[in-house]
């Protein structure tokens, strides 16, 4: 594949045949019959590795007008919201500056601090695992679920769970795992992928979900309308049987504290409280690197969250426990501690910035090109800006970064050029994360990798590199370039034969001038000038 | 093969540089983290200013909010709970001066030693609590699950909260209320920011999902 897409100089290397490839999202390959009704099926068999790179995925999803048109609302909408929000904060930027260096620190000491918090959590009466990857992860919640003998868990939204598969490694335990977040509701019932990792099923209409609800949700009132309280209120109803019956729970965590052992999950719909507090046992799978040193440290990230994530002074319900509370919610408490690649990414002294996202979906809100494309574009349950940099360095171990997946490209080793390095994202962080140097350093890893082998691209840069070094050299190379004239049209060449078809494939080609500059300094009136000179000597 | 604990631990020490877990030379030179966002508000704790923040934020919120003297509250209690409501769970601690307008209302007391069962909450109509600090900037209620607040579940299941708070346990700022709190870090606690509302169809604003769709907010001055 040689192409070119927002500023990606293609993928490098043929075979998008990777193991546990899929349709692409937003294609129609392998669906299912039973699924027509709401479009494809785009379930990956690796949730950090859809499948296509992501210029053919976002190729796809351009095509989709209701998507860009609902992500344009709702990023527009949630970025107006958080702004109104984060200006009134008079020490927003003190704030930030906390944030940051506490998550500096976190991984500085992560050893110590990991250790800190087993213990704290082991001396409440918790019980602590610790997961090397997905699968180990998936075995320990499975481990747990049939000792109870329960066959179904309800759950809590979270990336972690998502990012192990969780729900999919469970169902072949036969344990159903039930979402009860609502948009994450309405993916699971879809049989669908999230796209916004705060706001997951936001490429989904009102009447789309009305429709998921009655042919999926088995309990949904015949007359259910499309008006959203109304769904809403058919989701309460059928949640609310699973939460007041429920054995087990799982969730994932925002924030552990070292220091006491607590853990905290912020969340809108009280989902999190009923799965939190109701059943008899406690599930929480966490990234290692959620941790924060002390107590106090959650008077910054309570603060820096909320208004950065839905654009609210403060999310309407916020739970932390500590272990065991005798006779206060659930009486057994695990914490399965998750690496799956983080300890990879913490190698890298400019990439670990990436673990200290607190999963805010901020950047995906201001991305121009995560606005267009959306999310299933980035191929991976981490979307938009934050996705560019974690999904490759979390998958580095099998590809990721440099591309080397089984011999073939690994489509992530594209995200890195997902991004016009505009930094708003940068702007945004509230733990001040360089997104955009991070871009720059994964692209040039990437390259790096990709040095001995002998590309159309690195012969074309080669060449520039030549002409461009000798001011003789790169006269004589402009001088052809007014024959471009004769192709132009209103003012740009929108398209040349292959190879330069890699560059106008995306975007259009400027109109070469009449003259060059030397040319234009060389006819001048004025006196000469040593360059000119050089030319008329030629 | 080692165990993944002690894999996961060394894999993390070999990131760092420094795969010797006997080292403790990094510890000395841990970053001193500046702190240099507000601490503490401008307004003291209970302050008119305060409150006047603090309701803004509720009524933001679609909390309903009253303000009452201290010998208002019973009555200010009943009216949350209006003519629908007959049946309400209490924790063990409240005191039952706040209940002595209630009318024909079966009043029923929750505490860990002899908690009500899921279904059981859920056939009641309205919860009343305390509790433990209240945010004014973010309009946010804690509770810390004190015996005048009670366990988790009883301020979940029933519909209606209704939250009475001493104008005193108002503080401005979330700081102010995490070093409060940090007296019990172990202790479970909810912060409660108006009743609980998602925007996950097309951003549409729903309040009340699945925790209490109603909250009234008693404020006594």
């Amino acid at each position: 594949m040689s192409r070119t897409f927002l500023g990606i100089p293609g993928l490098r290397r043929p075979g998008d045949h990777a193991p546990g490839r899929h349709a692409a999202p937003g294609g129609t390959a392998g669906a299912p019959p039973h699924d027509e009704p709401f479009g494809p099926v785009p379930h990956p068999a690796e949730p950090l590795r859809w499948g296509p790179s992501f210029p053919d995925a976002a190729k796809e999803t351009l095509k989709n007008a209701q998507m860009r048109r609902n992500l344009a609302h709702a990023t527009s909408t949630i970025r107006a919201k958080r702004a109104r929000v984060v200006d009134e904060v008079t020490d927003w930027e003190a704030l930030r500056d906390a944030g940051s260096a506490l998550k500096e620190r976190v991984m500085d000491d992560l050893p110590e601090l990991l250790e800190e918090l087993e213990r704290n959590v082991t001396t409440r009466g918790g019980v602590v695992h610790w997961a090397r990857d997905a699968a180990e992860a998936n075995r320990i919640v499975a481990g747990i679920v049939k000792a109870k003998g329960a066959d179904e868990v309800v759950k809590v939204k979270s990336m972690a769970t998502q990012e192990i598969g969780l729900n999919e490694a469970l169902a072949e335990e036969g344990i159903a795992a039930v979402e009860t977040d609502l948009a994450e509701l309405i993916v699971q019932l879809a049989d669908d992928m999230p796209s916004h990792i705060l706001v997951p099923a936001i490429h989904r209409n009102r009447s789309e979900i009305r429709d998921i609800f009655l042919a999926r949700m088995g309990d949904a009132p015949a007359d259910l309308s499309d008006v959203p309280r109304e769904l809403a209120m058919a989701a309460r109803a059928h949640l609310r049987r699973k939460f007041l019956s429920a054995k087990v729970a799982v969730s994932g965590a925002n924030f552990a504290v070292a220091s006491t052992g607590t853990l905290a999950v912020v969340e809108s719909e009280g989902n999190g409280r009923m799965c939190l507090t109701l059943p008899e046992t406690l599930v929480t799978v966490m990234g290692i690197e959620k941790l924060v040193p002390s107590y106090e440290d959650l008077e910054v990230f309570l603060q820096l969250l909320p208004r950065s994530s839905t654009g609210e002074r403060m999310n309407p319900y916020t739970s932390l426990w500590t272990g065991v509370t005798p006779g206060d919610g659930p009486q057994e408490f695990h914490l399965v501690l998750l690496d799956n690649g983080r300890t990879s990414v913490l190698a890298d002294e400019v990439g670990r910035a990436a673990l200290h996202c607190i999963r805010c979906s901020a950047c995906l809100n201001v991305c121009p090109v995560y606005e267009r494309v959306g999310g299933h574009a980035y191929g991976s349950v981490y979307p938009g800006p934050i996705g560019a940099i974690l999904t490759p360095q979390l998958t580095a171990s099998s590809g990721g970064v440099s591309g080397q997946l089984n011999g073939h490209g690994d489509p992530n080793s594209a995200l890195p050029y997902a991004s016009t390095l505009c930094g708003a994202c940068y702007d945004v962080c509230p733990v001040k994360i360089d997104i955009p140097s991070i871009l720059v350093d994964l692209r040039t890893r990437e390259v790096d990798a990709d040095r001995s082998r002998v590309t159309l691209w690195g012969a074309a840069m080669k060449a520039a590199s030549f002409a461009m070094a000798d001011g003789k050299r790169f006269a004589l190379a402009e001088k052809p370039l007014r024959a471009g004239r004769v192709l132009a049209r209103d003012g740009v060449i929108g398209r040349l034969p292959y190879p330069a078809s890699a560059w106008t494939d995306s975007r259009d080609l400027p109109v070469p001038p009449k003259q060059t500059f030397r040319q234009w300094w060389a006819e001048r009136d004025a006196p000469a000038a040593p360059v000119a000179q050089e030319e008329e000597e030629k | 093969m080692s165990d993944a604990r002690s894999e996961v631990l060394s894999r993390v020490r070999a990131a760092l540089g420094r795969p010797d877990p006997e080292a403790t030379d990094h510890v000395a030179a841990a970053k001193e983290v500046s702190r240099g966002y507000r601490a503490a508000g401008e307004h003291a704790p209970g302050s008119a200013e305060a409150l006047e923040i603090l309701v803004d934020r509720l009524v933001d919120y679609k909390a309903h909010v009253v303000q009452v003297p201290a010998d208002g509250i019973a009555a200010a209690v009943a009216a949350a709970l209006g003519d629908h409501v007959s049946s309400i769970v209490v924790p063990p601690g409240l005191d039952p001066a706040w209940l002595a307008g209630l009318d024909g209302v079966d009043v029923r007391t929750d505490s860990p030693e002899a908690p009500l069962t899921a279904a059981e909450l859920d056939l009641l109509g309205a919860v009343v609590t305390a509790a433990r600090v209240v945010i004014a900037e973010t309009g946010t209620i804690v509770l810390d699950a004190g015996p005048d607040q009670g366990r988790r579940a009883i301020s979940l299941v029933p519909d209606v909260h209704v939250c009475v708070v001493r104008a005193e346990q108002v503080v401005q700022t979330v700081p102010e209320a995490v070093r409060l709190l940090g007296a019990h870090p172990e202790r479970p606690q909810t912060w409660i920011s108006g009743p609980s509302a998602t925007s996950d169809i097309e951003l549409d604003r729903v309040e009340g999902v699945h925790g209490p769709r109603t909250l009234h907010v008693v404020l006594a001055t």
